[in-house]
């Protein structure tokens, strides 16, 4: 794990307007982003860049979010990165099968861009707890509002 | 002969040739006495003689004897060791010199000489000449007499044995006959004492000394009843009386029926006497009394038969239907008052009644003829067509015959029934009418069950159909939602990083419209979000999950979660929760997302004043009642039932000041329906309004 002044999240996110707008207010949030449209490129870069954190949209093109979830929590390269799944569809079973997939939170969509950052924050909060890792973050206060 | 004393001998020769003609012992014993008295010193004389047959002495004549030793005297031959008989038994003539006192004589206890009477020494004597007053020496006349009269009582007594032999002879004779009679005869006095007596009468009337004590009393019993008969009739009886006479026999104890015939026997000597002879008339009474009990049952069997008769005639009478009896020649012999109607039709004298009643005995002429032909079976059914003969109305009967053969097995009569068949057809007709019609209705059923089916068919299809129509309009709803909140999220997300500055600082006017755009843009989801759980609900897709929690908890929850409208709001809001109030077994997100709306809501409508939430427990129910009451703008009745539809508020403008989707107390009621319970309103326009939402403590699966 390479180490770096900012968290860098991967945005997994076919929708390109919501991805770009999760990424711009990352950035602006003061994370570094990587971007991926699919699962397959969402599997690739996370090997690739090992962020610290991934958010990834379940209904994706070529390999779906739950798939592409289970791949990675199935690599020792990568099952240790938490993932955050974005899910549109709030329908039972969503949620079991994000976490069944081994996801390690998960928001809805509609998600305002700082409700989504606020939830990152608190994964990675806990995780770098956990590890006992001091790592420079950025402290916002918790407000874990899902839904209005 | 020589006379010793004075006694002239013509005196003795005339008592000689008296005795020569006399031939009665008594006459001769008397002459004797008399004799002896006139001649002789004699005082005191008399004569005994002994009975052949009883031995008994008796006195036959006497002299100067007192009447009361006459009365006294009895002797018998047997008592030889008295003075008298010892000198009975003597040769010669025995002086006695008074009798000693315990032996009696006729001349008692004077002196007298006892001369044996016989006529040759050798044979024994029959008698004694006594005679007194001569002294110790007997004279010679006396002593004459004695030899004399001896003689003469042999004499007169050897020729009266001759005689008693001859009738005892004729009497066993007669005897003899009258015992070979069956009969019973007998002879008695007038008082019915008997005297002689066959044997068949002795049987009767006479029980032996060994006899049982039945015979006995069986034959006191016939002596009695035969006295009674005989007594009866005695007075004016002539000469042969008649009459019945019930005895008993004395052996068997059985009754016997006598005739009984008497006649009366007038005898010189002995007085009157009947003569009886019984003739047993027992049988013939027996078979009397038989002919005359056969002759009563015969008599009580005539009026039974004649009682069955009647008994029959009327129950023949009484069956409606006709009934006629047939001989083999086909003619009538018997028939029943309906039969009458048809085939006699009394009182109907017009000539086209009488017309039909020859064509009825024709009809049923020609099917008794068939029945006659066809002897072999006992019954044989037809059809007949008749005519009432008053009315003239065609009559079809149904004909059934039976035959009845004597013990020989000849056909004596035939008997036939008619029963009218006019009703039957007619029922026939009418039955066959109702078939059609039952026909006609099942054909009409079965097309019209065959149009139901096929109606049914189609609406099971359109059924099908619209379910998949509208799974299919939830799926497209669901999926739509979703498409439409992808968008939504990127204008919302965009419109919040202009906001908040991210892309460089917004003027005030560019604020305000940016402003406008987020509270549209979430408005627009909100009311997707509405649909989307509607569209669930109503898809079945919204699942139950159940959990037991307090309301007190989860109304500190709702609370806290509308804290920041409460705060804006400046209302008072109070919750209550008694402690009574159970926990609730229910789905805890559905009730915490209605007593939301609701609370909301009446922050929401309420401009001022308070909003209490209570809870409270219907035991009676098993319900968990929950109440929001505000001091709010309130409902008009009209229109508290519409604020449960879809996309209803009171003021549905789009610059209402309330904002909402419409959606929310649709989905209350409808989440509340699928928790198994209810949400009611009660308000007043400018009081307020008070909701409840009941709820079963333990919510079943619906």
């Amino acid at each position: 794990m390479s180490v770096r002044e900012q968290p860098l999240v991967l945005v997994v996110e076919d929708y390109q307007d919501a991805r770009e707008m999760y990424a711009a207010y990352l950035q602006f949030s003061g994370f570094q982003v990587a971007e991926a449209a699919n699962g397959i490129e969402a599997v690739q870069k996370t090997v690739e860049l090992q962020p610290d954190i991934v958010l990834m949209d379940l209904a994706l093109p070529q390999m779906d979010g739950w798939e592409a979830t289970r791949r990675l929590k199935s690599d020792a390269r990568t099952t240790h990165i938490p993932i955050v799944a974005l899910t549109g569809h709030a329908l039972a079973g969503h949620a079991e099968g994000a976490r069944e997939a081994g996801c390690d939170a998960f928001v809805t969509k509609p998600c305002l861009p700082d409700a989504l950052v606020a939830e990152i924050k608190r994964v990675l909060d806990r995780d770098s707890t956990n590890a006992e890792n001091t790592r420079e973050s950025a402290r916002t206060p918790k407000t874990a509002k899902k839904r209005t | 002969m020589a006379p010793v004393h004075g006694v002239d001998s013509d005196a003795k020769l005339a008592f000689v040739e008296f005795l020569l003609t006399a031939v009665d012992l008594q006459e001769s014993a008397r002459r004797a006495v008399d004799w002896l008295v006139a001649h002789a010193p004699v005082t005191e004389a008399a004569v005994l003689v002994a009975e052949a047959v009883t031995n008994e002495m008796q006195l036959v004549a006497e002299h100067g004897i007192s009447s009361g030793a006459i009365m006294d005297f009895a002797l018998s031959r047997d008592d030889t060791r008295h003075p008298l008989i010892e000198a009975l038994n003597s040769l010669a003539p025995v002086y006695i010199d008074g009798l000693p006192q315990h032996h009696r004589g006729p001349l008692e206890a004077r002196a007298f000489h006892a001369i044996p009477l016989r006529a040759e020494s050798t044979e024994p004597a029959h008698g004694l000449l006594l005679v007194g007053g001569v002294g110790p020496t007997l004279d010679s006349d006396s002593l004459w007499l004695g030899r004399t009269l001896g003689k003469q009582v042999s004499k007169l007594l050897g020729r009266q044995l001759l005689a008693e032999t001859r009738f005892s002879q004729e009497r066993m004779l007669l005897y003899s006959i009258i015992n070979a009679v069956t009969d019973p005869i007998l002879l008695t006095d007038t008082e019915g004492k008997l005297m002689i007596a066959n044997s068949h009468a002795e049987k009767l009337f006479a029980a032996p000394e060994e006899a049982s004590e039945g015979w006995r009393r069986a034959a006191a019993l016939n002596n009695m009843l035969f006295s009674a008969a005989l007594s009866t009739s005695a007075v004016g009886m002539t000469e042969l009386a008649r009459r019945e006479l019930l005895l008993v026999d004395p052996l068997e104890g059985s009754d016997l029926l006598f005739e009984l015939l008497s006649s009366r026997a007038k005898d010189e000597r002995q007085g009157t006497y009947v003569v009886s002879i019984l003739r047993n008339v027992t049988d013939l009474a027996r078979a009397k009394e038989e002919i005359e009990e056969s002759y009563r049952t015969l008599r009580i069997a005539q009026a039974e038969v004649r009682d069955e008769r009647h008994r029959l005639d009327l129950i023949i009478d009484s069956v409606a239907d006709p009934i006629l009896v047939t001989d083999q020649e086909g003619d009538i012999v018997l028939m029943n008052t309906p039969a009458e109607r048809l085939f006699n039709a009394p009182g109907v004298e017009n000539e086209a009644g009488q017309r039909r009643v020859r064509a009825n005995g024709a009809n049923l002429t020609s099917f008794v003829s068939n029945v006659l032909t066809r002897s072999g079976e006992q019954r044989y059914r037809g059809e007949i067509q008749l005519t009432d003969p008053v009315t003239g109305r065609p009559l079809p009967v149904e004909a059934l015959a039976g035959t009845i053969l004597s013990e020989q097995g000849e056909l004596m009569w035939v008997v036939t029934i008619l029963h009218d068949l006019t009703e039957a057809i007619e029922k026939a007709r009418l039955y066959e009418q109702l078939k059609q019609a039952s026909v006609e209705l099942e054909r009409k059923v079965q097309e019209a069950t065959g149009e139901l089916a096929e109606q049914n068919e189609l609406l099971r299809r359109q059924h099908i159909a619209l379910e998949q129509a509208s799974a299919l309009k939830s799926q497209f709803l669901a999926n739509m939602s979703h498409e439409f909140r992808t968008p939504l999220n990127a204008i919302l997300g965009y419109t919040h990083m202009l906001l908040n500055n991210v892309t460089g600082q917004v003027t005030e006017p560019q604020r305000k419209s940016l402003s406008r755009i987020d509270s549209n843009a979430r408005h627009l989801l909100a009311l997707i979000n509405d649909i989307l759980d509607i569209t669930r609900i109503e898809a079945g897709r919204m699942p139950l999950n159940t959990s037991t929690f307090g309301i007190r908890e989860l109304f500190e929850e709702v609370q806290s979660e509308l804290e920041p409208i409460i705060k804006r709001s400046n209302l008072t809001v109070s919750t209550r929760v008694p402690n009574s109030v159970p926990s609730i077994r229910s789905d805890r997100q559905k009730v915490k997302q209605i007593v939301l709306n609701l609370l909301s809501n009446a922050l929401k409508f309420t401009p001022a004043g308070s909003v209490a939430m209570t809870a409270s427990y219907d035991a009676r129910r098993r319900e968990v009642v929950i109440a929001v009451k505000d001091t709010g703008v309130g409902i008009p009745r009209e229109d508290q039932v519409k604020v449960f539809e879809d996309f209803r508020q009171l003021d549905s403008s789009p610059a209402r000041g309330y904002g909402g989707t419409g959606l929310g107390l649709s989905i209350c009621r409808r989440l509340a329906n699928m928790l198994g319970g209810t949400i009611e309103l009660e308000s007043e326009p400018g009081r307020g309004s008070e909701f409840t939402l009941g709820l079963p403590a333990k919510a079943r699966r619906r």
